[in-house]
């Protein structure tokens, strides 16, 4: 990977925790809700907005630190990667999957409650 | 520059010893994108989150060039043959 080990620098580290317990569901992707600029992003934008649940997004395209250091925070390869209250819930396979059998439903509903 | 699905299929072969194994080259041919469909006893007791990242480390050389992965089954063995039999009655 290169350089990408420093890519999560401890302030970095600290951000993220802060940013991804202080919003219940937060999406990094390419694109935005509004605009996904891929197609497994948009997949998992149209499932939360069938859910009715509100979200913050993170455009990964426009910011290479954020993307880099994201891809060793989570321990995950590629985008999107879904946090619920605070921890990873998985990528875009697992949250379809997770839809399909209303796993996802209860989870968001658990920690919109929390 | 991609990796081929030859590539895949033996990594995930070496490292997961597969029951099951399907690797579909989704890209068109450049090898960037790839859907795969895997059945292993290293599943076994392991959420879906847990199976996802065994394949993503048994790739972790070729996700460099993968641009998407696509895991779309991830089951154990036994899971697997449940599944094939539903399947067939339905």
């Amino acid at each position: 990977y290169g350089g990408a080990s420093n890519a999560l620098t401890p302030e970095l580290k600290e951000a993220l925790d802060k940013f991804v317990t202080s919003n219940k569901v937060v999406l990094f992707m390419k694109g935005t809700k509004l605009f996904p600029q891929c197609g497994f992003s948009n997949t998992v934008v149209q499932i939360l907005n069938s859910l009715n649940v509100p979200y913050e997004t993170v455009n990964i395209l426009e910011n290479e630190d954020i993307r880099a250091a994201m891809k060793i925070y989570s321990s995950w390869p590629t985008f999107p990667q879904l946090y619920i209250d605070g921890e990873f819930f998985g990528g875009c396979d697992i949250t379809l999957e997770a839809y399909k059998s209303g796993q996802l439903q209860e989870v968001i509903e658990k920690a919109m409650c929390s | 520059m991609g990796v081929s699905k030859k590539v895949v299929e033996a990594a995930l072969q070496s490292k997961l010893n597969p029951t099951f194994l399907s690797v579909l080259d989704t890209s068109g041919g450049c090898g960037a994108s790839f859907m795969v469909e895997i059945a292993s006893a290293a599943f076994e007791g392991k959420r879906l989150l847990e199976r996802h990242r065994l394949v993503n480390a048994a790739l972790a050389d070729e996700m460099k060039e993968i641009h998407a992965l696509s895991v779309t089954k991830a089951l154990t063995p036994q899971q697997w043959q449940e599944q094939a039999q539903t399947s067939k009655t339905s």
